[in-house]
């Protein structure tokens, strides 16, 4: 039929099975499991799924399967009850070598995941986890920030002999009062000079009184507020990799708020310990690094000198240091990562306050082409039931981010180079801030969703698509009879192709996200009434079969346009605009309009044109 | 099979009066109603704890409240969540809210010193200023959707249709709202979600007629516009209830096979097809007649072949 062109016939065809393929893996539901990885200096190795088995069998734990991969090993359960006993069972036989984390396996053929189709995600409500909204109190760590410059100007104007009243945190910034306008002039002149982030301004004169504001630029506060966020972000990931949640949520919300999603975690006490531990900093000399044969010696033997501490590294490999702190993280100013002028390679550049600065002086005077090593040290409060009371005790991590030689004598600024990647740098510059300037968070929002309830909601979920669906399909066909046959093809592989598109995007399926999806197929068929009803108009008018087809189209296509991009500017209010369970839902429908025109339109069109095509008409069953 | 008689004439635009004073006074009804009565807002909104549970076995609500009274818990609100074994419990805990979990534990322990067969299902916690900041949100996102299809229309059409949709957008949006304040069904994020498929439901709806007037409007010789606004409707009217009937099948199907999770977005849904219908036929095109449609206002711009325009 000359209507429908060759193409077009191609086109549908290979969406449609595009859409078939990588819808399907969707169909293969996600299996509890327990991932197990190592974490310091221990192997993921056969020794250790014979361990595992042990201890599960020892406790009649029944799973199904164990594989060990690269660097984890998987152990598949029947549900979530026994994921969880099991997951408390191994953490226990397992201890801190090992991290134990929950997580839902994939059971999609591997030949689908080889051409990249994967199963949507699930989100919260229907596998059951915790979700946190947490809010970064931006202003505490702005007041310490200005506390830094008030002690880091008092030093810059003893030093320089300048002689001043006071040099105080006022309303807004800091003022500086001197005893003199001349006095007042120098000052401004070296804050200035020394401080460029500073901008000065002369204040009120009373008594020999001459005030000097002091503020922070507006650029310089937006990017302290950005960077507090920002290293928010980085040391919730590193804390909740520790609670061995896998493929965590951690993501910015709005200006000043994050969002943790930990599927699977059901103790929102212990989470919430480790979220809100406090990290610190500091600066030791090196003593013997990995490799050392002082540090083989101190971790096979434990024989520590006196003078030193055994640490370890992320990677899990040890360090001897110094038990003397040099500086510590109250007394780093500032932290920033990256590229060496001269060599090009990534690096750190660090800026300590007046104090530190003296001490650093002092430390790499007498130290240069010695080891210095920067502990970062995380603080967990635990309450512990001995003897029947609760006993307060704080848990300590403490970790060696970073172990370089001293290159010269430094100070107030200095700059940790021969870092691997840009990455690296960017990564040891987070964790140095937030070492020093810990910005305090709190929790606004928090969500429980059991297990069982996850399950309930998927199992209701499909219910409601399907009945959905199933009613809708049945309606259309009686009423539509061979045209509606057709619109239900085309609205069943709808579905195919909004579940494909989502799968391929990654969209994360919710409970609203499904209500979107019932909502998107009571509306498809809308496409198809316009034309079904055109087409039965243009047969009363007297027109043949064949051309009230395709006037039926065309001319229902302007009003299909029409509807479906208002409708389209609604659904992308609801996504842009939305947070939550509506931005989910908008997705959803996004999504659904757009795969809804193509289906209604094209596909039904291919298939009227392909029945009807070449063939003699009296009547059309419409 | 056919329900409508295809060639009915009825003459809707014949009782506009009556039509659009019934939605007039619905809409002051619904103002009235939404700014004395209030929403009752769920806990996305107004902050708190909501506790949910179940029972093996069924269980009375008036029991629950008993147990949570003994427990300390005087001012809980106590929902079922559709059937005898689940309940929801709302509270306002005082002083220090970060404790939640510890809310949600003493919540369960005082039902269980009545009855043990309860578990915990879900517990949430919101904190008062992500409320504020949500319904803020969501009516900055209900006033974007209406003025970009205003837009939209008033580009693709003319401005008396932008016009005339805005009405009917408000008119739905305030009159689903206001069933909401009558009934003090519980005011959640999915249900402003839902509220803001109705305006996209509505819209499409109206979408559909107003498109038939420009082409009654565009190809009639003699354009009376009381007389092509009618027969828009009767043309349409078919249509407008069929596809109104199938959404609201499927949104039925999510009302009773959906859970409790998406009660509020199927039943909004529902009220909002029934309104966004009724206002296609009786209030959007009396306003379009009123603006006074023409059309001259409709003649394509450029003297092509309007045919070929709408061509795909």
């Amino acid at each position: 039929m000359t209507d429908f062109p060759r193409w077009k016939y191609a086109l549908v065809a290979i969406v449609l099975l595009l859409g078939v393929l990588y819808a399907l893996p969707n169909l293969y539901p996600p299996q509890p499991a327990v991932q197990i990885s190592a974490n310091r200096g221990a192997t993921v190795d056969q020794a250790l799924q014979d361990k595992v088995q042990g201890a599960l069998r020892k406790d009649g734990i029944a799973f199904q399967s164990a594989e060990l991969g690269a660097d984890r090993l998987l152990v598949r359960f029947a549900n979530t009850e026994v994921q969880l006993r099991a997951s408390d069972v191994l953490r226990q036989a397992l201890g801190d070598q090992y991290v134990v984390a929950l997580n839902l396996a994939s059971t999609v053929p591997s030949w689908l995941r080889a051409i990249g189709a994967n199963a949507m995600p699930l989100g919260l409500d229907l596998q059951g986890g915790v979700h946190f909204l947490m809010e970064v109190d931006q202003k505490a760590v702005l007041d310490k920030q200005q506390q830094r410059y008030v002690d880091d100007i008092r030093a810059l104007l003893r030093d320089k002999g300048v002689r001043y009243l006071s040099v105080e945190r006022g309303a807004q910034g800091v003022v500086a009062t001197l005893r003199s306008d001349a006095d007042r002039e120098r000052a401004a002149t070296l804050i200035v000079g020394e401080m460029p982030d500073l901008t000065v301004e002369n204040g009120a004169v009373a008594n020999d009184a001459y005030a000097l504001n002091i503020a922070i630029k507006p650029d310089k506060l937006r990017e302290i507020a950005q960077n507090i966020i920002k290293q928010n972000l980085g040391t919730l990931r590193n804390r909740v990799n520790a609670l061995g949640v896998s493929e965590p949520i951690i993501q910015q919300q709005g200006d000043s708020r994050i969002v943790v999603e930990l599927a699977g975690v059901q103790d929102t006490a212990e989470a919430k310990k480790i979220l809100g531990a406090t990290a610190t900093l500091e600066y030791r000399a090196g003593i013997a690094g990995p490799g050392d044969p002082r540090t083989t010696d101190a971790v096979r033997n434990g024989n520590v000198p006196p003078e030193a501490r055994l640490y370890y590294g992320r990677n899990g490999e040890p360090y001897l240091l110094s038990k003397k702190v040099i500086v510590t993280g109250d007394e780093l100013a500032d932290a920033a990562s990256g590229f060496d002028q001269q060599t090009g390679s990534p690096k750190v550049d660090v800026t300590l306050n007046a104090a530190g600065a003296k001490k650093m002086l002092d430390f790499t005077t007498d130290n240069v082409g010695k080891p210095m090593a920067v502990v970062y040290i995380e603080r967990t409060p635990e309450t512990k039931i001995v003897d029947g009371k609760e006993v307060r005790t704080t848990k300590i991590t403490e970790q060696v981010i970073s172990y370089a030689t001293v290159q010269g004598v430094f100070s107030k600024q200095f700059q940790t180079t021969g870092l691997a990647s840009p990455k690296e740098a960017s990564e040891l510059a987070l964790l140095l801030k937030a070492g020093s300037l810990a910005a305090p968070m709190d929790i606004v929002e928090e969500r429980v969703i059991g297990p069982s309830l996850g399950q309930d909601n998927i199992r209701k979920g499909e219910q409601s698509v399907l009945l959905g669906l199933g009613a809708v399909l049945l309606a259309a066909a009686l009423y539509y009879k061979l045209f509606g046959l057709v619109a239900d093809i085309a609205l069943f592989f709808n579905l195919v192709l909004l579940l494909a598109v989502m799968s391929m995007i990654g969209v994360t399926l919710t409970m609203p996200g499904i209500a979107g999806i019932v909502l998107t197929l009571g509306m498809a068929i809308d496409a198809n009434v316009l034309i079904c009803e055109r087409v039965r108009e243009e047969l009363r008018n007297g027109s043949t079969p064949l051309a009230s087809i395709r006037a039926g189209y065309d001319k229902a296509w302007a009003t299909i346009l029409d509807a479906n991009v208002t409708h389209l500017i609604a659904a992308f209010g609801l996504m842009t605009l939305g947070s939550g369970p509506i931005k989910g839902f908008g997705v959803t429908l996004f999504i659904g309009i757009l795969t809804s025109m193509f289906t209604s339109v094209t596909v039904t069109h291919a298939i009227t044109a392909l029945l009807h095509g070449g063939r003699k008409l009296k009547t059309l069953s419409v | 099979m056919e329900i409508f008689n295809p060639n009915s004439n009825i003459d809707f635009l014949g009782w506009r009066r009556v039509s659009v004073t019934i939605s007039a006074i619905l809409m002051i009804a619904s103002v009235v109603l939404i700014f004395t009565r209030g929403l009752n807002y769920g806990l996305d909104f107004t902050g708190g704890v909501v506790v949910e549970v179940e029972y093996a076995q069924p269980v009375d609500v008036g029991e629950v409240r008993q147990a949570l009274s003994a427990g300390g818990f005087e001012n809980a609100v106590v929902q079922s969540l559709g059937g005898t074994r689940q309940l929801a419990i709302r509270l306002q805990p005082k002083g220090d809210q970060k404790n939640a979990d510890k809310v949600a534990g003493d919540v369960v322990a005082a039902l269980k010193a009545k009855r043990a067969d309860v578990k915990l299902q879900r517990h949430d916690f919101v904190g008062p200023q992500v409320g504020e900041e949500l319904r803020t949100g969501g009516v900055v996102a209900v006033i974007f959707v209406i003025i970009g299809i205003m837009i939209y229309l008033g580009l693709r059409f003319e401005k008396r249709f932008a016009l005339a949709a805005l009405a009917s957008e408000v008119h739905d949006t305030v009159l689903t709202v206001g069933v909401f304040a009558l009934v003090q069904r519980e005011f959640d994020l999915t249900v402003l979600a839902s509220v803001l498929a109705v305006v996209g439901y509505s819209i499409n709806d109206k979408v559909v007629v107003f498109d038939r007037v420009r082409e009654l409007f565009r190809s009639s010789r003699k354009a009376d516009p009381e007389q092509i606004l009618n027969r828009a409707i009767n043309s349409t009217l078919s249509r407008t209830i069929i596809t109104s009937l199938f959404t609201g099948i499927t949104m039925a199907a999510l009302y009773f096979f959906g859970g409790p999770v998406v009660h509020g977005f199927a039943i909004t849904m529902l009220i909002g097809i029934l309104i966004g219908t009724l206002s296609s036929i009786f209030f959007a095109n009396p306003i379009l007649l009123w603006l006074g449609v023409s059309k001259k206002d409709l003649m394509p711009v450029t003297r092509e072949n309007p045919e070929l325009a709408r061509r795909p």
